[in-house]
């Protein structure tokens, strides 16, 4: 089972090595990750995509809980919130293909952010699942090169994650 | 009101005194010199160790004797990764200590440079927190911030890297009232619905048994944990770390439990109806085969530390908070007009009586007899231990009537530890009589340290239980591994007496049950530092003992 966890953190250098540290030697797996100031220049925020059960899961928290620059850690299930990724995704092109391309990255609402004579750079945002098809779309064209963020989440309605613990 | 400038090493000095510490264990270098010129006539003691271990180890030490946290100080590189072995010992017993380190200069960080090691980055899975000065005017709020973190909630060792320049550069100097830490907010109360529950279950229970380690010591709770022992009725079993919470000869005592617990103890443990664990971490030496654990118990667990509430078993009622609220406000609660626990008391101490702790009494010295002997004529001493068969006769054949009155390492199990740590002990305690129970093994690890206690005047006594072997490892040898000794045998490598005198120290020698008495008390009565070689039978066995991956009860036939 997947869990993506916003964690709070002191914006101190050294923080996210704590993190990452806690994980691989706890054994806990990361599958994604994501990190940047938030509203708060003094708070970072985290995004860790991790797999595990429950029992995992709770241990996960409860050991981030204990580094001290961890101010808060938040479960974010995934039916009340938004995910999002980003992907900057460069296709080989040529004559032939360029406009069958560009018309994927339209029915995606993804952008064409660079145009070379054979190669095309496609910038395209949203959840995994839409990032895992359009890549599945433009394999055929020959990808170049890919790189993707890792995911951030938000709650949806009013609910916040918020810097006081518990 | 101006704020006094001063060097950033001044401002260590300074906040040493903000927070009382009263003596340092240290050995200069390079990147400290300029702490150690303030340390020149500073009013604190420093006492100069050998190999920094052994000052990590002695800071350790000094800790669990006082319960204050002990500073230990080196230089960079080599002096800093000297200390991880003392660093990750405490960590793993939830020791409070600080741990200065001196740093190259900031500008050179990063470069190789000449004694530059990244110790922040290699003590952070075995520090609290750890901290690397990146500006001198951060030293004070560091300081405090330290020494909040080591000594309160699950206490544990932290870490204080200061490069060299920050040392030099002027400051001005306020040491703050109070910290301000978002991610950090132990829990001392316990909730009050869970610890409700927690005593209806207690007062029900006709099986129950209280399962304690090291928190109670930490936390003081010895009384506390002896009046609800005493209300409900129950046997009260500790762990290695728990020995000294809980009289070994009150009537409730059953001992040790685990790998190398007593009988009776396993016995209860494994047919309670009711577990009631306090400041323990069900670690696998107490467990034995996790599946296999206390069938028919329910478990109330209370400990400080969230993250050990199921982890390794899971529990019926946690309670986070400190041991010695928890068990204050669980005293209100359980009320008991008739013990229900007659026949279950009874029936344990017809296993005490059956499956007494014992050993051949013949007229070979055996290891177990000098135990014995110095429960007898020291009963007050503060007993600290080496790691392994030593460590395990200590816990076994010692009367403890006292908290903090037994210093060894548990989780990390370090061989070593122990002549260090008593060292710390003595000088945090100079009015109890210390005693280092060692092998002959695990002694040559720190045994430099002689010349700090002749240095220093430093009374402690060593008595080594000399058997000439890494008996500990030789005993899973003899059964587990077909008898084959390899790499185990230390017989004759050194004349322990003359290695005393050597550093002028005492050394007095036993080598017959006639003559045990004898040299313990003339090394009592020098009141100097003592050596007690001990050649004890060669082959004598930990018992009883549970093999490793198997049930608490299923114990093998040694005696």
């Amino acid at each position: 089972m997947k869990h993506t966890l916003a964690i709070l953190v002191e914006n101190k250098p050294g923080v996210l090595t704590r993190v990452a540290g806690l994980f691989s030697r706890r054994g806990f797996n990361i599958e994604s990750l994501a990190v940047g100031v938030t509203e708060n220049l003094d708070t970072s925020r985290i995004t860790i995509v991790v797999t595990g059960d429950d029992n995992i899961l709770e241990q996960v928290e409860k050991q981030l809980n204990k580094l001290i620059d961890v101010i808060r850690v938040s479960d974010i299930p995934p039916d009340e919130s938004v995910n999002r990724e980003l992907a900057l995704i460069k296709v080989g092109v040529d004559s032939t293909t360029r406009a069958e391309v560009m018309q994927i990255v339209d029915i995606f609402r993804a952008k064409i952010v660079d145009v070379g004579i054979k190669s095309l750079v496609i910038e395209v945002t949203g959840d995994e699942s839409k990032i895992n098809a359009i890549e599945q779309l433009l394999r055929q064209f020959g990808i170049r090169e890919m790189v993707r963020t890792g995911k951030i989440a938000m709650n949806r309605g009013a609910k916040v994650v918020q810097s006081e613990k518990r | 009101m101006t704020k006094p400038k001063m060097s950033g090493a001044r401002a260590v000095i300074e906040s040493l005194y903000c927070e009382n510490v009263e003596v340092i264990f240290g050995y200069p270098g390079g990147t400290v010199l300029p702490l150690y010129d303030e340390l020149y006539d500073a009013n604190i003691r420093h006492i100069l160790v050998r190999h920094e271990q052994a000052a990590a180890h002695a800071a350790d030490g000094y800790a669990r004797a006082t319960g204050k946290a002990g500073v230990c100080l080196a230089t960079s590189g080599p002096g800093a990764t000297n200390l991880v072995t003392g660093i990750a010992t405490a960590y793993m017993d939830s020791v409070p200590m600080i741990a200065i380190t001196g740093q190259v200069p900031r500008p050179l960080i990063g470069f190789d440079a000449f004694q530059e090691a990244n110790i922040t980055g290699i003590t952070l899975p075995i520090t609290k927190h750890n901290y690397l000065v990146q500006d001198a005017k951060d030293i004070p709020t560091i300081f405090k911030e330290a020494f909040y973190i080591a000594q309160t909630g699950r206490q544990g060792p932290v870490l204080i890297d200061i490069p060299k320049d920050t040392q030099i550069e002027t400051i001005e100097f306020e040491y703050p009232a109070e910290v301000k830490l978002r991610g950090y907010k132990p829990t001392y109360t316990g909730n009050e619905q869970q610890i409700k529950k927690a005593a209806s279950l207690i007062v029900k229970a006709e099986k129950p048994i209280f399962y304690v380690g090291g928190g109670i010591i930490f936390s003081n709770a010895t009384e506390e944990l002896r009046t609800l022992a005493e209300t409900v009725m129950a046997p009260v079993t500790t762990t290695l770390m728990g020995m000294s919470a809980f009289p070994t000869a009150h009537p409730l005592s059953v001992g040790m439990l685990g790998m190398h617990g007593t009988r009776f103890a396993n016995y209860a443990i494994q047919e309670s109806d009711l577990i009631i664990a306090v400041g323990v971490r069900f670690d696998d030496r107490v467990t034995g085969k996790i599946s296999a654990f206390a069938p028919n118990a329910k478990i109330i667990h209370m400990d400080i530390d969230p993250a050990e509430i199921s982890k390794n078993v899971r529990v019926d009622i946690p309670i986070v908070g400190d041991a010695k609220n928890v068990l204050k406000s669980l005293i209100k609660y359980v009320k008991i007009e008739q013990a229900k626990t007659d026949a279950w008391i009874k029936k344990i101490n017809a296993w005490k009586k059956e499956y007494p702790l014992t050993y051949k009494k013949d007229n070979l010295l055996r290891p177990q007899y000098v135990v014995e002997q110095i429960s007898e004529i020291c009963p007050d001493a503060i007993i600290v231990t080496e790691v392994g068969q030593n460590q395990m006769w200590a816990a076994q054949f010692f009367n403890y009537k006292n908290p903090r009155t037994f210093i060894s390492s548990g989780g990390l199990g370090t061989m070593g530890y122990g002549f260090p740590a008593a060292i710390g002990a003595k000088v945090g305690k100079p009015e109890c009589t210390v005693i280092d129970i060692s092998g002959d093994g695990s002694f040559q690890m720190n045994s430099q340290e002689l010349a700090t206690v002749v240095q220093n005047d430093i009374p402690v006594i060593v008595a080594i239980l000399n058997n000439g072997f890494l008996g500990m490892v030789r005993q899973w040898q003899e059964l587990f591994f077909n008898r084959r000794y390899s790499a185990t045998c230390l017989k004759n490598s050194v004349d322990f007496v003359k290695l005393a005198e050597a550093y002028g120290a005492l050394g007095l020698r036993a080598t017959r049950k006639s003559e045990v008495k004898d040299v313990i008390e003339e090394a009592v009565r020098s009141e100097c530092p003592t050596v007690i070689d001990f050649v004890v039978e060669r082959e004598e066995n930990v018992a009883p003992m549970v093999p490793a991956g198997a049930a608490i009860n299923e114990i093998l036939d040694l005696e």
